[in-house]
Order: C-alpha cells, then sequence, then structure tokens
C-alpha cells in the first residue's frame, strides 16, 4: 500500500473541525516553524524536493528563495485554488475533506516567507469549498492559530479568501494576481516574475494547494524524509483525479514512481477498465497535456514500464511522451472518438482564452472549427495537416501557457491518432468508434 | 550603456532599453514591426505577437539562446545580448503565421475602409504575409457603433490592441470603455453608446492601427492619397497645437496628430484643435508634411493637380509626345 501524507487522515469523523484535526497532531508544524528561522523553514522545503503540484512542477523552495526579500516591500503567499482544468479536481476534494491541513500549511509557509497577509483564490463556482474554508479560519483564528500573534510567538498573518469569477485563465499566476487585485483576469508579461514583482508590485510568491498541504508534513518530519519518499526527480507524494472509463474513479494519493499500469489497473486505485474493455488512451495530467495510446502510456519508448512521476512521464519529450501536470487522469477505452474528445478540448480552451494575444485568441477559434468541420464530416484531407500548422503557430508564442495548452491536446491527438482523422474525413458523418448522433444544431460551435 | 547586436549589427544602449527601442536606432529592416506596442503608452506591447525576435544569445555572462521566441517591444536588452530578426527564417515564419491570425477575423475590405493607406495591418500583411488565406471560415461581425459624437467604432475590423483603451486611461480625464468578453469574443465597448465625449478621445482614432476607430468628420469623405498633409499649428491651452492638416485645394478634411516613421504620435492633441478649426485661416501653416514611414501617401505627388498641365498631354493619342514628356515634378 502506498504512503499516504496528505489524505492519510481523511475519513477520520470530524477531521475538517479544529479539535479533531488537533487531536490528530494538526498544528504542530505551525508550532514547530515559530520557533524556527525562516530561512531554515526555506531550506527544509529546499531539501524535501517538493515540486509545484499545479502542473508546471516548479521546485517549490527554489520558488520561495527567489522572492526578493531586500525591498522591504511587504510581500504575500497566495494560494491558487482555481483549479478548472478539465479532468482536474484534486485540490477541491483536499480543501473540502481536510481545510486545516491547507491552513496549517498556509500558516508555516507564510512564516518561511515572511508574509503576514495571504489569500486563498477559489474558484467562485466552488461555493461549499469556500464556507469549509470560511469556517475553519475562523476556527483557527478563535484558537490563536490565524491572526495577531499566533501562538504567542509575535508572529501576525491575516488569511483572505477570495472568489474568482470562474475563469480558466485567473488560474495561471500573473492573470490570477490581476484577478486578485479587481482587474480583468489577464497574464501578466514575465520578467518581472512575481516573486520581484507580484500582488500590488510586491513580491508574491503563487503555489498550488496541494504543495502548501504538503509543507506541514516536511516541516515535522525533515525534507530529507520526504526526499527519500517516491524517485529521485520526483519526490513525495501526488494527488491524481482519476477519471473516465474505469471502474473506480476518485481522487488518489499515491507514491511518485508508481507504474501507471498498476495505478489503472489495480483494484486499489481505478480499477481497469470499465466493463472489461481496452484501454485506448490516457490524458495523463490534465486536459492541456499530451494524450498517449496505450502502449506509449504503459511503456516508455525504451519498453521501459512508465511511471507515474514526472521524468518517467515525459520520457522521450512529447514524440512519445506527456506530463504529470496537475495530475488530471483521464482514461479512454476502446469506444472513445479521439477526434470528438480532441474538438471538446479545443472548444474549451476556445472559450477560455483571454483574447490579450493573436495565436491564442483567434488560433483557439480556428482550431476548433477545423476539428468541428472534422468531426461532423465536412471535413478535408488537407485540414489535418492546417491543423497541424495552426497548432504549431500557436505554441510558444503566446504570452501565457495556454497557448501551449490549447496546442499540445491536437498535436498528440494527430501524431498518435491520424488514421482516426482521417477516418471522419473519408467517412462523413461515421465516427471510427461510434458514431455519437447527436444532432449538429445542439454541438454547434460557440 | 550596454552592447547589443541585432542582425549582425552592433551597438550600444542604455540600460533598459527594449529590444524595439534598440532596433529603432538602427533602422531599416532590423526594426520588427509593431501592431500593439506604442512608445508613449504605458504597458501597450506585447499582445499582438508580431514584433516576436530570436534571441540567439541572453548575454555575455549567460550565452544560451533563450528557448522561445520574444516579444521585443516589452524585453530589455543584456550586455552580449545577439538578436536575430529578419535573418531568422524561424522569426519569418512566425511573422507570417501573426498575420494569418490578425486576418483569420478581420475583413479583407481595404478597398472600402477608410484605413486604407494608413493602416498598418495592411501594410504588415503587405510585407510578411501570404498571398491567399487558408481559413474558410465565416468572419465575425459587428454593426458600427457611434461611440460619442466623433468617433465610429467598427469592432470587425478591430485587432484588440488595446492602444485605444489605453489611451482612454492615460490620456483623458475618465475611462468610459473598454474590452468586454473574452477570447474571440472580445469587444471594445463603452457599454453605453455614445460615451466617449472627453477631450481627448479623439487620439484614440490616431493610435488605432486599423480601421475600427473612424473619425466621423471624416469618414469616407476622401481617401488619404488624394489629400495634401501640411503641417500646422495653433495656440492652445489644451495641447501643444501642432496637428497635421489634410487638405485637398484649401478646403481642410481632417486635423490629426503628428505621427513618425513608426505610425506613432508623440504630441497628442486636444479634440479642439481636431475638430473644431476647419479653416485653414486659424492655423499657422508650416508647409508640407514629409510622411516618414513608407506609405501610398508619399508614392502619390498630391501637387500634380494644383499644376497646370501642359496641352501636349491632351494630345492623346499621339504618343510620340507622351514619350517625350519628362512628367510634372
Amino acid at each position: 500500500m502506498s504512503m499516504k501524507i496528505l489524505l492519510d487522515k481523511v475519513g477520520v469523523a470530524g477531521i475538517e473541525t479544529l479539535p479533531v484535526y488537533r487531536a490528530h497532531g494538526g498544528y504542530s508544524a505551525v508550532e514547530k516553524v515559530l520557533k524556527m528561522a525562516p530561512a531554515d523553514v526555506v531550506e527544509e522545503v529546499k531539501k524535501s524536493g517538493l515540486r509545484g503540484r499545479g502542473g508546471a512542477g516548479f521546485p517549490t523552495g527554489m520558488k520561495w528563495s527567489f522572492i526578493d526579500k531586500k525591498s522591504g516591500r511587504p510581500r504575500y503567499l497566495v494560494v491558487n485554488a482555481d483549479e478548472s482544468e478539465p479532468g482536474t479536481f484534486k485540490d477541491r476534494y483536499l480543501m473540502e475533506k481536510m481545510p486545516h491541513l491547507l491552513i496549517e500549511g498556509i500558516v508555516a509557509s507564510s512564516y518561511a516567507l515572511e508574509a503576514n497577509l495571504s489569500f486563498i483564490y477559489v474558484r467562485g463556482e466552488f461555493r461549499w469549498i469556500i464556507a469549509i474554508l470560511e469556517k475553519a479560519i475562523a476556527e483557527a483564528k478563535e484558537a490563536g492559530l490565524v491572526g495577531k500573534n499566533i501562538m504567542g510567538s509575535g508572529y501576525n498573518l491575516e488569511i483572505v479568501v477570495q472568489t474568482g469569477a470562474g475563469a480558466y485563465i485567473c488560474g495561471e499566476e500573473t492573470a490570477l494576481i490581476e484577478s486578485l487585485e479587481g482587474k480583468r483576469g489577464n497574464p501578466r508579461l514575465k520578467p518581472p516574475f512575481p516573486a520581484v514583482s507580484g500582488l500590488y508590485g510586491n513580491p508574491t510568491v503563487v503555489n498550488n494547494v496541494e504543495s502548501i498541504a504538503a509543507v506541514p508534513w516536511i516541516v515535522n518530519n525533515s525534507g530529507e524524509s520526504y526526499a527519500k519518499i517516491g524517485t529521485p526527480k520526483s519526490a513525495g507524494t501526488k494527488l491524481i483525479s482519476a477519471c473516465g472509463n474505469i471502474n473506480y474513479p476518485g481522487v488518489y494519493e499515491i507514491e511518485l514512481g508508481l507504474p501507471v499500469e498498476e495505478f489503472i489497473f489495480s483494484p486499489s486505485y481505478c480499477g481497469g477498465i470499465k466493463d472489461g474493455k481496452r484501454l485506448k488512451a490516457v490524458v495523463a495530467g490534465g486536459s492541456s497535456v499530451p494524450i498517449l495510446p496505450a502502449g506509449l502510456i504503459l511503456k516508455t519508448a525504451n519498453g521501459e514500464p512508465r511511471l507515474m512521476s514526472y521524468e518517467s512521464l515525459s520520457d522521450g519529450g512529447f514524440l512519445t511522451g506527456t506530463m504529470l501536470g496537475s495530475g488530471g487522469f483521464i482514461v479512454y477505452d476502446e469506444d472513445q472518438c479521439i477526434v470528438r474528445n480532441t474538438w471538446n478540448f479545443t472548444r474549451f480552451y476556445h472559450h477560455e482564452s483571454c483574447g490579450q494575444c493573436s495565436p491564442c485568441r483567434e488560433g483557439t477559434g480556428w482550431m476548433e472549427r477545423i476539428l468541428h468541420n472534422i468531426e461532423y464530416g465536412h471535413g478535408k484531407l488537407s485540414d489535418i495537416d492546417l491543423l497541424w500548422d495552426v497548432q504549431r503557430k500557436i505554441e510558444g508564442n503566446t504570452i501565457c501557457p495556454l497557448g501551449d495548452a490549447a496546442a499540445w491536446p491536437v498535436a498528440a491527438a494527430i501524431r498518435h491518432f491520424r488514421d482516426e482523422f482521417e477516418w471522419h474525413v473519408r467517412e462523413p458523418k461515421e465516427c471510427l468508434v461510434r458514431n455519437y448522433g447527436l444532432p449538429e444544431a445542439t454541438v454547434a460551435t460557440v | 550603456m550596454i552592447k547589443v547586436t541585432i542582425d549582425g549589427i552592433a551597438l550600444e544602449v542604455e540600460e533598459g532599453t527594449t529590444i524595439m527601442n534598440a532596433a529603432r536606432r538602427i533602422g531599416g529592416d532590423v526594426v520588427p514591426p509593431a501592431m500593439c506596442y506604442y512608445t508613449s503608452l504605458k504597458g501597450s506591447g506585447g499582445k499582438c505577437r508580431a514584433c516576436l525576435v530570436k534571441v540567439a544569445q541572453g548575454s555575455a555572462k549567460d550565452p544560451r539562446p533563450m528557448p522561445k521566441l520574444v516579444a521585443s517591444c516589452c524585453t530589455p536588452v543584456q550586455d552580449g545580448m545577439v538578436v536575430l530578426n529578419s535573418t531568422s527564417p524561424e522569426v519569418l515564419e512566425t511573422r507570417r503565421s501573426i498575420v494569418e491570425f490578425l486576418l483569420v477575423n478581420h475583413p479583407l475590405d481595404c478597398p472600402i475602409c477608410d484605413q486604407a493607406g494608413e493602416c498598418e495591418l495592411q501594410n504588415f500583411a503587405f510585407e510578411h504575409g501570404l498571398q491567399k488565406t487558408r481559413s474558410e471560415f465565416h468572419r465575425r461581425e459587428f454593426d458600427p457603433i457611434d461611440i460619442g459624437p466623433h468617433i465610429k467604432l467598427h469592432m470587425t475590423r478591430c485587432i484588440l490592441c488595446y492602444r485605444c483603451t489605453q489611451v482612454a486611461d492615460q490620456l483623458t480625464d475618465e475611462r468610459v470603455h473598454g474590452v468586454l468578453w473574452r477570447g474571440e469574443a472580445s469587444e471594445i465597448s463603452t457599454y453605453i453608446q455614445k460615451a466617449v465625449e472627453n477631450d481627448f478621445s479623439g487620439n484614440m482614432i490616431d493610435v488605432c492601427p486599423v480601421g475600427a476607430l473612424t473619425d466621423r468628420h471624416f469618414r469616407f469623405r476622401n481617401r488619404v492619397w488624394f489629400l495634401n498633409p501640411m503641417d500646422a499649428h495653433r495656440h492652445c491651452t489644451k495641447c501643444s497645437g501642432k496637428v497635421v492638416l489634410w487638405l485637398r485645394g484649401e478646403e481642410v478634411y481632417r486635423v490629426t496628430a503628428r505621427k513618425d516613421q513608426y505610425d506613432e504620435v508623440k504630441d497628442f492633441i486636444c479634440n479642439e484643435c481636431r475638430w473644431e478649426h476647419f479653416e485653414t485661416k486659424d492655423w499657422v501653416v508650416e508647409g508640407p508634411r514629409t510622411v516618414e514611414k513608407w506609405s501610398v501617401i508619399t508614392a502619390n505627388k498630391y501637387t500634380k493637380e494644383t499644376v497646370e498641365l501642359p496641352d501636349q498631354l491632351y494630345s492623346k493619342l499621339d504618343n510620340t509626345k507622351w514619350d517625350a514628356f519628362e512628367g510634372v515634378t
């Protein structure tokens, strides 16, 4: 059985309340960090090898060490809880089940960053989670774990829950900061990076919920202990939100390095493919990462078993690999249509593009229309090459990674499943695997 | 001073200079095109991606190339940086794709567009675009609307460069327009029509690179290549009063601010200068304006029609006379 760090107490009755959480050792990390120097806490997180769990996988401790402490300006910690990538729903689960773990992580992390004000930027649709978080913060404040003079240490920290209005782009750290400042959620040009000039122009660290929730364990058990879990380049555990055509969809905490095959087929995790069908493909890290066919998701190009880790999933680059991303694991069985799936993803990115830069604003719409035509039997063979060309010209040319996120799924789908695209063109209105039979008018483009 | 090399040409610039401005010191083909960047508007640039360049060497200290193309308008140069603009096939290919993206939803109605002859997108497409479109989809359409008493917004032509909203933010008393919605559905709007009526709102027309914001007083009254631009000034308490009068004969067709070779205005003008003085006697005319950027305006010898033509020109059937004629200067 895999080790659990974040979800080990899930299932304990009342763990979302402060008394039960404290009875199970909660807030011991806060007690410990308040006796440490902030720089030592940063050092401990660096040693842990914890990588950002939002998708990019940047080392958390290193990110913290970039924060400008010399300027003397206020510093902020912003927790990115604007989870909205299709297929990713792990932060929502963590906040719902373990709100105090997140708050404990925020206090410890803010202390390390010498920040006195922290924000949790939550997706507005998570109304019930916002209520849970606000209740937990109130409890912690009442107990002197948040607010002024925490545990008599002289350290002050206020935590503000800020709701977004439901725009995917606000999950991008600079767009999130813009939104937090009350402006339109458009990404900023980098540099300057938020660690130098972030919220209100002050040094800011933006971290994912899961990254911050891992900090209490690291503080309590040392960075070295955390680094021993998982693989050398992918330390610790990771929440994976599994969905699609599997027997047991849900949120799982896995030790990084778990074989993908075991994750899909073991009864402890996904429990195999639904109705005994065959595995066709997997999107391993949320809708923005490249899709991989069954052969490549189970084994790397070298024939070694593919592992659930940053380095193993990306083995071979995008030609034969993908990314761990945010851990949104979507499984497709043999009956699923890749063209339709790609069109659906592209429809999402077209809808969610902020419209600031031209390749993303115009390119996502263009791709969506081409894919719509192919899916509904109006495509030409040359459309597939055009689609390939358009995605290639979006990738890398936009202000923020949303352009890449829109381009990668299209590129991977054509790379690995070109025959399905050609079939859609040659056999109009007939999907290779299944004709959905939806009237075209009901699924017209936006 | 720090050293930078652009397309093999080395120069020294002050620290903090962007790649775009360093290239502009050199001039010519080394200067990347700019559809959204505007020197005097704070926060402009980075959006259209027309000015992407390749950084082949980050700096002398860290010679690694930058992994992606960077927006030259907002990337500061570093000492020892090596930049490739027109010498990089990757940059030129990307630029071709940016033209294509900008034209996916932009109508190809140059013959009837009021901006023809002054359109930056038209020039950009002419220099970097493809001969034909690869998009077969219906372009987005909006009805033209009046925003304020002087300006007509034709959103269909807008490329969302955000320049006009920055003018409103930075030059006018209050901003009453902005960008609504998001992505491809984004549109410039006042939300309440006819709301733009502040003193410097006319500058929104001058900064618009395409024909999205047009002057309701000038709109479709003439083509720019038939007009004679003259530098002129008047005493004005609100602005510098330095303008360009666009004349046909003695009639003033429109008044605009003065643009430099990059189509940028340094001295923004007030609405009084722009729309309340259409008599040449209101102005001190300095002389013909030299349009610095290559344009159909410069190509046209607008003095022709004021010159009395020699009789021989009317004998059109006699070709030998035409051959002998050396032209009117």
